[in-house]
């Protein structure tokens, strides 16, 4: 079961549920932290780090021994990554999304590979729970290679918990799509309420089953669970805005940790994840 | 000459849109920018009329079609973004754009055709005219929206001589976040006291040093974690970053917010309300948006 943690706004709590109910989980499972932006996950978790590998992807190297000028290849980059000035080609490494036409196109054998750095994977564990995420480097404007790298980590156990970036374009998409359920973390105000139905559209393209869990649910108004109601969407946890949470929150303390009794309640909040996907299958 | 102020966070939900529709009650005159076309909210705050509606066209998607296709498997082998599945259709959700199995299949049998990835608006709001935007849900390209809404805002204040664009960013540190602060006069990074707020912040903060941007720090709900608040206002005295000021934690924002307005037009007497008049005080004073035209890189966080 695999299980992305989305939200639309940011802010809203996904971290704090992909946590929680990961270190309530008792058993075989991983948690992927895909906002490669701003990761989070670990600051929670804390886990020991056994290793970080640098993800890479393809730009072109040109030798200009060889290059002509021809141009085939900045014809066929639509990215504007590389361009003839003067006598030389130039590459715009920043600007290359590894379609590798250039290299393809190339009749003087003049490109070849070279790679350019997204970001870092780090790779590690909290007792039995498998920690994975993903880094962007700052400044790299593309995320969802490296979210797809975080992502092959996520079958090698029976349950995978993905906390997803804020927002509803490419990297959420590349962070959401293949999971078994997506839930929502919203909290019940005007800015959430729009940003779910955002998330909801994109949860509905991709065709995967969703729920919702809603943080703060005391502050604010209703137009989040009747949004639920009328589009039917199970309501499965409301966390109330507690200081005690809020504050513990800010150190890093998981609820689990500040509050042992909550990991009842995520492990309930799994239960009735598990029993809807399944009633879904049968229907 | 014409200042811009782009308010950033690093983490999402600390209070970007809230502060930046503040700023718009308390500047009276500056054109408002919506740069998170990703999940725009500030329109829930401003109510904007929309008067010019444009579509805004991203890249092209690939599209075999199936009757001149011969299944010869060159689309296949050259596709890196595996988009392509054995019944020759493509995934639009994996397709990159990058048109090389348009431009070299044997028998030209894919189309590319440029894509509808979304709306940007010019309205007009009770505090001065707005430029947003809606990327359409899954899609690509928000990088290039979120410049094109940045020059249209631009052009808009020029057009009105107005001087000052206050532009809502998007969270994150990406691709929509790269487009939206390269050549800004400063930013306001709005920090949550959080292990979490200063991880995203100081990333943020690279960015904007990486572009070449001054960055003025407040936080916001600072006495959620007084130690915190030090710890962030330390980083960013050590980095050359301006502090404007602390705004309590306050349900008064989740208030203004359901009212459909402002903190300043809610309760602007409220502690919320007094402590961003400060901060917005502050960051007219300061040096970062006072420079003449002198761009003085020693300013510059490090």
């Amino acid at each position: 079961m695999i299980i992305s943690i989305a939200s639309g706004k940011g802010g809203t709590g996904k971290t704090t549920v992909a946590t929680n109910l990961a270190l309530s989980l008792k058993g075989d499972v991983n948690l992927l932290d895909c906002d490669v932006e701003e990761p989070n996950a670990h600051l929670f978790i804390k886990p020991t780090i056994d290793k970080v590998e640098t993800v890479s992807t393809f730009v072109p190297k040109i030798d200009d021994a060889k290059c002509n000028l021809c141009r085939k290849c900045t014809d066929i980059c639509r990215f504007s990554a590389l361009a003839v000035a003067g006598n030389s080609l130039l590459v715009f490494p920043e600007m290359c999304h590894s379609c590798e036409g250039c290299l393809e196109v190339c009749p003087e054998g003049a490109i070849s590979a070279s790679t350019r750095e997204l970001g870092v994977l780090e790779s590690g564990h909290c007792g039995d729970l498998g920690f994975y995420s993903g880094r962007i480097r700052v400044g790299e404007a593309m995320s969802p290679p490296l979210i797809k790298k975080v992502r092959t980590k996520e079958r090698e156990r029976e349950i995978t918990i993905i906390d997803a970036p804020p927002g509803t374009s490419c990297p959420v998409i590349a962070a959401m799509k293949g999971s078994d359920f997506v839930l929502m973390v919203t909290e019940p105000t005007p800015f959430g309420l729009h940003d779910l139905k955002l998330a909801v559209e994109a949860v509905k393209v991709l065709g995967i089953p969703s729920g919702l869990v809603i943080n703060r649910s005391d502050m604010g108004d209703n137009g989040v669970k009747e949004y639920a109601k009328q589009e039917n969407i199970p309501v499965f946890l409301e966390i109330p805005f507690e200081r005690k949470i809020a504050e513990a929150y800010s150190r890093g303390i998981p609820i689990v940790e500040a509050f042992p009794a909550w990991a009842i309640t995520f492990r309930t909040l799994y239960e009735k994840i598990e029993q809807y996907s399944a009633d879904l299958k049968e229907s | 000459m014409i200042r811009e102020l782009v308010i950033v966070s690093g983490k999402g939900g600390t209070g970007k849109t809230s502060v930046t529709a503040s700023f718009a009650a308390l500047a009276g005159n500056s054109v408002l920018c919506d740069a998170d076309v990703d999940a725009a909210d500030l329109h829930l705050l401003m109510a904007p009329v929309v008067k010019e509606t444009h579509a805004f066209m991203g890249g092209s998607i690939a599209f075999i079609r199936g009757d001149d296709c011969v299944e010869c498997g060159r689309c296949l082998e050259l596709c890196k973004f595996k988009a392509i599945s054995d019944e020759f259709v493509i995934d639009a959700f994996s397709c990159e754009g990058c048109g090389v199995c348009v431009d070299l299949c044997p028998e030209g049998a894919i189309d590319f055709t440029v894509q509808q990835c979304g709306e940007w608006y010019k309205s007009e709001t009770r505090f001065g005219p707005m430029v947003h935007a809606r990327l359409g849900i899954a899609e690509e390209n928000s990088g290039k929206l979120v410049s094109l809404v940045r020059q249209e805002t631009k052009k808009l204040a020029e057009a009105r001589d107005c001087d000052l664009i206050l532009t809502d960013g998007p969270p994150g540190i990406g691709c929509p976040v790269i487009a939206s602060i390269g050549g800004a006069t400063a930013l306001v990074i709005v920090v949550e006291p959080t292990v979490s707020g200063l991880h995203d912040m100081q990333r943020v903060a690279q960015l904007a040093v990486h572009f070449k941007v001054p960055g003025l720090v407040c936080v916001n709900k600072f006495d959620l974690n007084l130690d915190m608040t030090e710890k962030i206002e330390g980083f960013a005295t050590e980095h050359n970053m301006e502090l404007v000021g602390r705004i309590p934690f306050d349900p008064i924002f989740t208030e203004a917010m359901i009212q459909g307005k402002s903190v300043l037009e809610h309760a602007p007497e409220s502690d919320a309300g007094l402590a961003l008049l400060d901060v917005w005080r502050k960051i007219q004073s300061s040096p970062s948006m006072n420079t003449m035209g002198i761009k003085d890189f020693s300013a510059v966080i490090q």
